[in-house]
């Protein structure tokens, strides 16, 4: 049998098993910057991108989830399966496929490699990791694999580019995607298709050295009983560290700008309702919320090198037998992992679960994860009530405070797990498997990316839905005006402008929950806040910062974390001098972003994810009763043991 | 735990969990009653591959194996369904 494809191929797939290297070959071929990583299942979603070839040609490349063989265990595996077959309603069946093989590990995938030879589809075989098997003293001959296999094979180092041309050059001519008679017929069985490989690779293949020295040494630390839970929880307390200390002069320089930029606007603009927008709505509202990308960065940061560098599939490795004590496995653990970033990977990250329940179970607790939204909240309430001061001449209290409440949100993510397991969710978990990759080192443009993607991402929400909510929230906090009466007047400026405020259609909203939430020690403004930040988390960062804002007479404009620490009740009620915030106030509105599940876009992924609108409901109930609960347990308890 | 391979029955084959830490031994057989054959299989656990116990996680469970030049992690309940003829020294890996 020998075919030739008759024209270039239009519609081309990546193929390949885990971590072979398809999405950093996807994104050198289309110029697009989908998410890679060093742990197999990166990919759950088909991704396509068009290639551009010399000339006009263009070809639509599309990037599938890896897999191990063709019957799908899992539903990322589901997603390459169905699209392999057509029967994605949209999809096209691709007539072309780049076979993308890890070079080092080639004695396990050219078997999957056979069952496409069976079929007719042009194909090329794509040997990634070229530097890395030559630098562990193997080989690969591609000319002879080619002759044996009777298909096209180009190898490349993705992260670097080198051989993309190559490939590129291939795909655009038809003679490029040449069959011939494979040197030995492909068997139909699985375990004759292993022998076939071996002997194949008998004559074109050198192995290369088990592990490398780095990979063997790193491991011997990180997958010890004793150093592998040290190092973890060293990286945790520093990083809890530097979202405090090292950050801390960054967010300093953000502000400043932003009080600059609204000094600046004050000075030149006449008094009047524009200047109020531009200074008390946008400003306050849009740079409370921006002063936090220093810290954005760092846990971006932290978790773009764990998993690019390879220790997300350790992590998987090491905790697996105590995840199933929560009716979880390993692999759970790295979708709960994802959604310390957001909820929504994590809960996309789930799909690499192949046991229906567990995966139910961990969409389901995954918005207990400590999400970056909650982030701003937490660092805004803590620098303002948390002392600066050390504990055990080491750490300082506010990192520790910062690190309870994110082991807060995971364990009792962990626990709600365990009762779904025990209860709704009940049955026996499936087989749990992951291959470990080497330890890479990841290129500086890989991990730029990998910070950038979600920093962007928090940009356009802070153009879009912060800077939305500011706007509504501005107009609903300075209308309707109302005339203060005299002996308010009296009172000066500052008087009048808080009576103004309490008035407005936000302030009586506020005002009207205010019973609602005072037993959890919210006044009316945090209730404010809290209907705000419905739309997402940190818009109460930004509400609070436009209450203050409009609320304070003078054109100064304070820290915001000092606003909240020196507003006191006014003259007339009856606590008038004493503090509105105090700590218990700031650990029962923290305890509350713990539980609560503020978030528009991650109810609308559970209910894709789950198939319907059960799930997401009961979660947001279960969600925000806890977090009601808990707030109030948690405002009375410190209550009386701080303030007696 | 019952492995169905603990009985030396097939040539002095054994269970490839009874390996310890560093030694190899060579795929016999895999029970096929198991729901994660065809995995296994797929993973390059057919018979005539020599594969090798790296390493125990912290809590004995799951197990790293090498084989074909990967590493994979299996629980115990499924490297029961392995079968293995130890190999005393550390033999080339297919």
């Amino acid at each position: 049998m020998t075919t030739t494809a008759q024209s270039v191929p239009r519609y081309l797939a990546l193929l390949g098993s885990p971590n072979s290297g398809k999405t950093t070959l996807f994104n050198r071929l289309t110029g697009l910057r989908a998410r890679v990583g060093n742990y197999p299942g990166v990919t759950v979603e088909r991704i396509e991108g068009e290639i551009k070839l010399t000339g006009s040609d263009r070809v639509l490349l599309v990037d599938l989830p890896g897999t191990y063989g063709m019957e799908a265990l899992s539903d990322e595996e589901r997603v390459t399966q169905q699209y392999l077959e057509g029967s994605f309603s949209d999809g096209h069946k691709p007539d072309g496929i780049i076979f993308v093989a890890d070079a080092t590990t080639l004695a396990r995938s050219l078997p999957m490699l056979a069952a496409i030879l069976k079929t007719e589809t042009p194909v090329i075989l794509a040997l990634t990791m070229i530097d890395e098997i030559k630098a562990r003293g193997g080989a690969v001959d591609d000319l002879k694999l080619r002759k044996l296999l009777g298909i096209p094979v180009v190898g490349i180092v993705g992260n670097r580019g080198i051989g993309v041309d190559d490939l590129k050059a291939l795909v655009a001519r038809a003679d490029g995607w040449k069959r011939t008679t494979p040197a030995r017929p492909v068997p139909d069985d699985i375990i004759e298709r292993f022998a076939w490989a071996d002997e194949i690779l008998g004559d074109s293949f050198r192995a290369p050295q088990k592990g490398t020295p780095l990979t063997d040494g790193i491991d011997s630390v990180l997958l010890h009983p004793l150093g592998g839970v040290a190092v973890f929880v060293a990286v945790m307390v520093l990083f809890f560290q530097a979202i405090f200390n090292w950050a801390a002069p960054l967010m300093d320089g953000v502000e400043g700008l932003f009080v600059f930029l609204s000094g600046f606007l004050s000075s030149r603009m006449a008094d009047g309702w524009l200047r109020s927008l531009l200074c008390d709505g946008i400003i306050a509202g849009v740079g409370s919320v921006m002063v936090f990308i220093p810290q954005l960065f760092l846990l971006f940061g932290l978790l773009a090198f764990l998993e690019n560098v390879g220790y997300m599939a350790r992590a998987a490795f090491v905790v697996d037998r105590a995840m199933g004590w929560f009716g979880l496995d390993g692999r759970c653990f790295v979708a709960l992992m994802s959604s310390y970033a957001c909820a929504i990977p994590g809960i996309m990250a789930a799909r690499t679960i192949p046991d229906p329940k567990s995966r139910l179970a961990t969409i389901l607790v995954a918005p207990f994860m400590t999400c970056s939204a909650r982030l701003p909240v937490y660092v805004l309430l803590i620098s303002a009530f948390v002392p600066r001061t050390t504990v055990w001449g080491l750490f300082g209290l506010q990192g520790l405070v910062m690190f309870g409440l994110y082991l807060l949100g995971g364990v009792t993510g962990l626990l709600a797990a365990a009762i779904l397991r025990r209860g709704m969710l009940r049955g026996h978990t499936l087989p749990f498997y992951i291959e470990l990759p080497p330890y890479r080192w990841p290129t500086a443009k890989t991990l730029f990316t990998a910070v950038w993607r979600p920093i962007s991402l928090f940009l356009k929400r802070v153009g879009t839905i912060i800077l939305a909510a500011s706007l509504i929230l501005w107009m609903m906090l300075s209308f309707p005006k109302v005339q203060a009466p005299a002996e308010v007047t009296a009172r000066g400026t500052q008087a009048v402008k808080a009576y103004e405020l309490e008035h407005s259609f936000a302030g009586r909203v506020g005002h009207a929950i205010e019973p609602l939430i005072r037993p959890l020690g919210f006044d009316w403004r945090i209730g404010v806040g809290l209907i705000a930040s419905i739309a997402a988390r940190e818009v109460i960062v930004s509400t609070m910062a436009q209450l203050f804002a409009l609320g304070d007479g003078d054109d100064a404009r304070d820290n915001l974390a000092e606003s909240l620490k020196n507003s006191r009740y006014p003259p007339g009620h009856p606590q008038a001098g004493n503090p509105i915030y105090t700590l218990p106030v700031a650990l029962s509105l923290l305890v509350f972003f713990v539980f609560a599940l503020q978030c528009v876009s991650t109810l609308a992924v559970m209910r894709r994810e789950t198939g319907g609108w059960k799930w997401p409901v009961v979660a947001w109930l279960f969600m925000i009763t806890l977090a009601y609960v808990s707030a109030w347990l948690t405002f009375a308890v410190s209550s009386k043991l701080l303030l007696g | 735990m019952q492995c169905p391979f603990d009985k030396k029955n097939q040539q002095g084959s054994v269970c490839l969990s009874s390996l310890t830490e560093g030694q190899s031994g060579q795929v016999v057989a895999i029970d096929p009653k198991g729901q994660f054959t065809r995995r296994l299989l797929e993973l390059g656990f057919v018979p005539g591959t020599v594969v090798e116990i790296r390493r125990r996680a912290p809590l004995q469970d799951p197990v790293e194996i090498e084989l074909r030049g990967a590493r994979i992690c299996l629980r115990h309940t499924e490297v029961c369904q392995i079968a293995v003829r130890p190999l005393v020294k550390a033999a080339v890996a297919i």
